[in-house]
C-alpha cells in the first residue's frame, strides 16, 4: 500500500479563479472608488475631493427624481408580475402533454436578447406603423409613447411584464409541483374551498420560491437598462430616466466622472442593502 | 357512522384492461361493519391502497358498487362521503396554529365558533396536544404533526369512516408504539369504523380486530389475528404472517392420505373429502409453522444445516431431500447434531390445494 | 484482513463524535456494530473506510498503518442504507463496474457477474434497467457489487433498513453465508438487536460514540457487561427496575421476592438494578416450576407481531413488557398473570456494572 500525505497543491488550482475575480470585479470597482473620491482633469492628475461628490449626488434633484422613478417602476412591476405570475402558474396543467407545451411557451420571452425585446416593443408600439400603437390610435385612444410620458410608462411596464412575468410563473409553478397530492386530498376531506386551499396550502408552500422570485425581479428591475434605452432612451424628456440610464447620461453624456462614480457606489449600496434586508428576512422565516 | 359494503369491485389503471393481469383489484367483496377496527394488510402492489382510494372516493372503480349503509355512493364525491383520512406523511397546514388546524374542517363546515372551541379542546385532550395548542403547527415533531392529521378527522361528528394509509411510516421507532396504542385506545373510546392500511404485520395485527390480507389484487383471507396465525387460509398468509413464515412443502395425495416425500403426514383438514383433489393436476402442499414442529424419535428424517440463536428462542434450519424446513425451539433446548427426526403437530398442519386451504367441498 | 483501531477519536466542530476507541477485528470475521441512531456507527465505518480522518489515533489494516491512506487505495467495498446504483446502467453493468475498473477481461467479467447474480437471484434481471427494479432488487445489486469486488473489507451501513420485512428476513439469513464464502472481513452496522442476533458472529455495542462491549454475539447477549450494553442489545426494550438484596433474598418491592443467585451472594446488601428481557416474562403458565415467579399486571396494550405478542403491562408503578409466542389479543385494562424466569434475571450495581 502507498502511504500518502495530505498535500497543499490543491490551492494552486484556485489561483486562476482568484485572478479572474480580481480582473472582473475588484479592479474595476477600485477604479470607480478612485474616481468617486477625487477630481481629475486628465493626464492622470488627481485631486482629493473627499465626500464632495457624494454630497453633490445625494443633494441633487436629478438623483432624487431618478430614484423616485426607479422605486415607482420597481413597485409597479412587482405588484403586477408577482400576482399575475401566481395566477398563471395556478391555471397551468399539473400533468399531461400540455405541461411541456406551456413551459416552453412561458420560457420563450426569457430567451430573447434584451435589446431585441426593446426593439420589438419599440416597433410594436409605434403610433404610425406599430400594431399596438396603430390599433390604439385607430380606436380613438390618443397614444404616443415617444411624446407622452404616460404612454411611455405604460409601454415600458407592459414590456417588462411581458418579458419577465414568465420567470415568476416558472418559479411559482416549480413550487406548486412540489406539493404532494396528499395535501389536496386532505383539503378535500376537510371540506376546504378553492380559496382556502390557495391560502393555507399553495401560498405557504410557494413562499420560498416566491421570495426568490421577488428578490430576482427586484434586483433586475433596479438594474434595467438595455430594453429601456432601446425603447424610450429615457424619454420623453426625463420621464422614463431610471437610475441606470441617468448614470450613463451622467458618466458618458456629460463626462462628470466624479459624480458618476459616486452615484455608482450609492446605487450599488442601495441594491446591496435591499438584498441584504430580503436575505435576512428570508433566513428568519426559514428558522421559524 | 355507517356500514360499508364493497360489491364485486374491480379496478384497473389501464383504460382498456383485458386479462386478469391488467387489474389492480380483482373481484373484491368485503363488508366493513359499523364501528369495527379493520386492517388491510399486504405487500406493496397488492392493491390495498387502491381499495382505500375506492372507499374514500378518490378513485372510481372500473366496475362494482360501493355502499355506505344501503346507499350507493359509487359515484359520490369524496367530500359527500364524510370520511376522514390520515396519510403516510403528516399533512398539516404549516402556517396555522395547532388549534386552527384542528378547527379547520369545522370552520369549513360553518360550525359556530363556540362549538368549535369545545370540540377542538376535547380532541386536543384526547391526543395530548393541549400543551402548545396555540403554537404554530409547523414547530411540532413529526409524531405531533401526525396526531394533528388524526385530530382533524376526530373533531368532525359526521365521519362515516376513518382511514389510515400507512400512518406510521415516517414515525420514529420508539414513538411508533405510543401512537399505535393511542390509536387502539381512541378506537375503544370513539367507536368510529376505522380502516388501517399497512404492509407491516405488527401494525395490522395490533390495531385491528379483523384483518383483510391482500395479495395480487385479491383478499386471500379475512379473519382475526389469531385465525391468521393459527389457520392461514392461503399459503401466502402463512408465508407473510409470522417471522419466519410457515413452512410450505409439496405433498402427494394417495388413497385419501397425505404424503410428504413418501412419508404420511396428518393434517388438521384432511378428514375432509380428499377424493375431489386431482393429484398432479392441482398443486397440493402442506403448511406448518416453525412453532409447531418438534424433534422426535421418529418421523421425518432431516439434516441440521444451521442453528440461529435468537436469544428468546433458537431457529433451526433443517433439510429433507432438498426441502428446507425451519423449526423454532425454546431457548435452552439442546439441538441434536448432524441429523435428527422431526414431527409436525397435526392440529397445526394444513393441506393446501392450489394455494388455498383445502375445504370440505374442495370447490376450488 | 484484520482491522485495528488504535485509540482513535473523532471531533467535529468541538463536538465529540467518537470517544477514544480501541477495537481489533480479526481477519475474515463477520462483525456487527450495534447501536441506536447517532451512536457513532456510521462514523466508525467511515473512519475504517478512510472517508474520514480520525482526529487522533491510528487505523491499521493487517499490521500496516493506513491512517493516511486514501479510500481508493484501501481495497474496501461499502453498501449504504439508500439503494445506491448507477441509474443509467443495466443490472449487469452495475455489478460489473468494479471489475471493469480493476481491468478484468470481458470473459472474466461475464463469468464473475454471472456467478454473483445467480447467488443473489438476479440472473433474470441482468439486462434490465436498474430504475425499473424494486427496492429489494436494487439493494441486492448494491450487495452484488460489493461481493464481486472481492474487497478485503466490506462495510455495510444498515443495508436492510429500507427493505420490507420479508425481504429483510431472507437477506439476514443469506448475508453471513455470502460473505463467509467471499473471504472478506465484514463490518455491518445496524440499530436492530434482532438483526444482530440473526447475523451472529462478533458484535460491538455502541452508545453515544463509545464502544461499550465487544465479543461473541451470543456471549454479549447473555452476559452484557453493563446496563448500557444490555439496553442496546434488547428489543423489545429490556424491563428495568430497582430491587433490594437482603441476605439471601431479593425483593421487588410490592411485587415479589425470591432467593438470591449464588454469584450474587457475596455482594453487600442494598439496592440493585434488575434487568429482565421481555421473553423472560412469559404468559405460559409455569407455576409448577420453582424457577418462575408469578406476577400480575394490568394490560396497557397487546402489541402483536406475526408470531409473537408483546403485552405492555403496568405492574406496581413499573411499565413492563412481556413477550410470548403466539397471538394473544388481550384488551386494554385486563388484569393478567405473567411468569418471570429467574434464570433470565440480570443484576447490575449502582454504576450499571453487571454482576455475573
Amino acid at each position: 500500500m502507498i502511504i500518502k500525505t495530505v498535500k497543499q497543491t490543491a490551492w494552486f488550482f484556485v489561483v486562476p479563479v482568484v485572478l479572474l475575480v480580481a480582473f472582473n470585479a475588484l479592479i474595476p470597482l477600485m477604479t470607480v472608488v478612485n474616481y468617486a473620491f477625487q477630481e481629475t482633469f486628465g493626464d492622470n492628475v488627481f485631486f482629493w475631493e473627499g465626500l464632495t461628490w457624494f454630497e453633490q449626488v445625494l443633494n441633487s434633484d436629478r438623483f432624487h427624481d431618478a430614484f423616485l422613478r426607479q422605486i415607482m417602476f420597481t413597485s409597479i412591476i412587482l405588484l403586477i408580475e408577482v400576482p399575475l405570475g401566481i395566477v398563471i402558474a395556478l391555471s397551468m396543467p399539473r400533468k399531461g402533454p400540455w405541461v411541456s407545451v406551456c413551459l416552453v411557451l412561458m420560457a420563450l420571452p426569457l430567451l430573447i436578447p434584451w435589446n431585441v425585446v426593446g426593439a420589438m416593443w419599440n416597433i410594436f408600439a409605434l403610433p404610425d406603423i406599430g400594431l399596438l400603437g396603430y390599433t390604439l390610435n385607430s380606436i380613438g385612444i390618443d397614444y404616443n409613447f415617444t411624446q407622452q410620458p404616460v404612454s411611455a410608462w405604460i409601454t415600458t411596464i407592459l414590456m417588462d411584464v411581458w418579458h419577465w412575468t414568465s420567470l415568476v410563473v416558472l418559479l411559482a409553478y416549480a413550487g406548486l409541483s412540489a406539493i404532494p397530492e396528499a395535501y389536496y386530498q386532505a383539503a378535500k376531506i376537510d371540506g376546504a374551498s378553492r380559496w382556502a386551499v390557495f391560502k393555507w396550502i399553495q401560498l405557504p408552500k410557494m413562499k420560498r420560491v416566491l421570495t426568490i422570485a421577488i428578490l430576482l425581479r427586484f434586483m433586475d428591475s433596479f438594474m434595467i437598462y438595455t430594453e429601456l434605452i432601446v425603447l424610450t432612451g429615457g424619454g420623453p424628456g426625463n420621464s422614463t430616466t431610471l437610475l441606470s440610464i441617468d448614470l450613463v447620461k451622467l458618466a458618458l453624456g456629460q463626462f462628470d466622472l466624479g459624480p458618476a462614480a459616486a452615484m455608482s457606489l450609492i446605487y450599488f449600496f442601495i441594491v446591496l442593502l435591499i438584498c441584504w434586508v430580503f436575505y435576512t428576512l428570508m433566513m428568519k422565516n426559514e428558522q421559524q | 357512522m355507517a356500514k360499508i359494503t364493497l360489491q364485486n369491485i374491480q379496478h384497473s389503471y389501464l383504460s382498456d384492461p383485458k386479462t386478469d393481469f391488467d387489474f389492480a383489484l380483482k373481484h373484491i367483496d368485503v363488508v366493513f361493519e359499523d364501528g369495527g377496527a379493520y386492517a388491510l394488510l399486504g405487500p406493496s402492489g397488492c392493491g390495498k391502497t387502491t381499495l382505500l382510494g375506492i372507499v374514500s372516493g378518490l378513485i372510481s372503480p372500473t366496475s362494482g358498487r360501493v355502499l355506505f349503509d344501503e346507499q350507493n355512493v359509487t359515484h359520490v364525491d369524496t367530500i359527500h362521503r364524510h370520511i376522514a383520512q390520515v396519510f403516510q406523511f403528516p399533512v398539516i397546514y404549516d402556517t396555522m396554529t395547532v388549534f386552527d388546524n384542528l378547527a379547520f374542517p369545522l370552520r369549513n363546515r360553518k360550525v359556530p365558533e363556540p362549538d368549535i372551541k369545545t370540540r377542538v379542546l376535547e380532541v386536543a385532550r384526547m391526543l395530548d396536544l393541549e400543551e402548545g395548542i396555540h403554537q404554530r403547527a409547523a414547530s411540532l415533531t413529526v409524531d405531533g404533526k401526525q396526531k394533528i392529521s388524526l385530530g382533524r378527522g376526530l373533531v368532525r361528528e359526521d365521519v362515516n369512516v376513518m382511514m389510515f394509509d400507512e400512518p406510521l411510516t415516517v414515525i420514529d421507532q420508539n414513538m411508533k408504539w405510543e401512537l399505535r396504542s393511542k390509536l387502539k385506545e381512541l378506537h375503544q373510546n370513539v367507536r368510529t369504523t376505522m380502516i388501517y392500511v399497512t404492509h407491516d404485520q405488527t401494525e395490522a395485527l395490533t390495531f385491528a380486530d379483523k384483518v383483510f390480507v391482500m395479495y395480487e389484487g385479491k383478499v386471500v383471507q379475512f379473519g382475526t389475528p389469531v385465525e391468521l396465525f393459527e389457520k392461514p387460509g392461503h399459503t401466502f398468509v402463512g408465508y407473510f404472517i409470522g417471522s419466519p413464515g410457515m413452512n410450505i412443502l409439496p405433498c402427494q395425495i394417495s388413497e385419501e392420505k397425505v404424503e410428504f416425500s413418501g412419508l404420511p403426514v396428518k393434517c388438521d383438514n384432511q378428514t375432509k373429502n380428499l377424493l375431489g383433489i386431482q393429484d398432479g393436476v392441482m398443486t397440493t402442499e402442506i403448511g406448518v409453522r416453525p412453532e409447531y414442529i418438534r424433534f422426535a424419535n421418529q418421523g421425518i428424517p432431516v439434516k441440521i444445516r444451521r442453528v440461529d440463536d435468537l436469544g428468546r428462542h433458537q431457529l433451526v434450519h433443517t433439510e429433507h431431500e432438498q426441502h428446507d424446513i425451519k423449526l423454532i425451539c425454546p431457548e435452552d433446548t439442546p439441538i441434536p447434531d448432524g441429523s435428527a427426526h422431526i414431527e409436525f403437530d397435526a392440529e397445526h398442519t394444513f393441506l393446501y390445494v392450489n394455494q388455498w386451504l383445502a375445504s370440505e367441498d374442495n370447490s376450488i | 484482513m484484520s482491522i485495528e483501531l488504535k485509540n482513535i477519536t473523532k471531533v467535529v466542530d468541538g463536538i465529540i463524535h467518537i470517544y477514544p476507541t480501541n477495537l481489533h477485528l480479526r481477519d475474515k470475521e463477520f462483525n456487527v456494530l450495534l447501536g441506536a441512531t447517532l451512536s457513532g456507527k456510521t462514523t466508525l465505518l467511515r473512519l475504517m473506510a478512510g472517508l474520514e480522518k480520525p482526529s487522533s489515533g491510528e487505523v491499521w489494516f493487517s499490521g500496516k498503518n493506513v491512517t493516511h491512506v486514501s479510500v481508493q487505495h484501501r481495497n474496501i467495498a461499502m453498501v449504504y442504507q439508500e439503494f445506491i446504483n448507477y441509474p443509467n446502467f443495466s443490472v449487469f453493468d452495475n455489478i460489473a463496474s468494479p471489475l471493469k475498473v480493476a481491468g478484468k477481461t470481458p470473459d472474466e467479467i461475464k463469468q464473475h457477474v454471472g456467478e454473483i447474480a445467480e447467488l443473489l437471484k438476479l440472473s433474470k434481471y441482468l439486462d434490465r434497467d436498474v430504475a425499473s427494479l424494486s427496492g429489494g432488487q436494487q439493494q441486492r445489486i448494491a450487495l452484488a457489487r460489493a461481493l464481486v469486488k472481492q474487497a478485503s473489507l466490506v462495510l455495510l451501513d444498515e443495508p436492510l433498513a429500507n427493505l420490507d420485512y420479508k425481504l429483510r428476513e431472507q437477506l439476514r439469513e443469506e448475508l453471513p453465508r455470502l460473505f463467509a464464502e467471499s473471504g472478506s472481513t465484514v463490518v455491518y452496522a445496524t440499530s436492530e438487536p434482532e438483526e444482530a442476533l440473526m447475523l451472529s458472529g462478533h458484535i460491538a455495542t455502541l452508545y453515544e460514540g463509545e464502544i461499550i462491549q465487544y465479543g461473541k454475539t451470543t456471549d454479549i447477549y447473555r452476559r452484557p457487561a453493563n446496563l448500557a450494553s444490555a439496553k442496546i442489545f434488547s428489543h423489545p426494550p429490556i424491563n428495568i427496575t430497582k430491587v433490594v438484596k437482603s441476605k439471601s433474598r431479593i425483593t421487588l418491592p410490592g411485587v415479589a421476592d425470591w432467593p438470591c443467585p449464588e454469584v450474587f451472594q457475596d455482594h453487600i446488601d442494598g439496592e440493585y438494578i434488575l434487568g429482565i428481557r421481555p421473553h423472560h416474562l412469559s404468559l405460559k403458565n409455569l407455576e409448577q416450576s420453582e424457577k418462575h415467579i408469578r406476577i400480575s399486571g394490568n394490560v396497557q396494550l397487546a402489541e402483536i407481531s406475526g408470531s409473537a405478542s408483546l403485552i405492555h403491562l403496568r405492574i406496581n408503578e413499573n411499565d413492563w413488557i412481556s413477550e410470548s409466542g403466539g397471538i394473544h389479543p388481550y384488551s386494554i385494562g385486563e388484569t393478567i398473570n405473567v411468569y418471570m424466569n429467574l434464570d433470565g434475571c440480570l443484576y447490575f450495581d449502582h454504576d450499571g456494572k453487571a454482576i455475573h
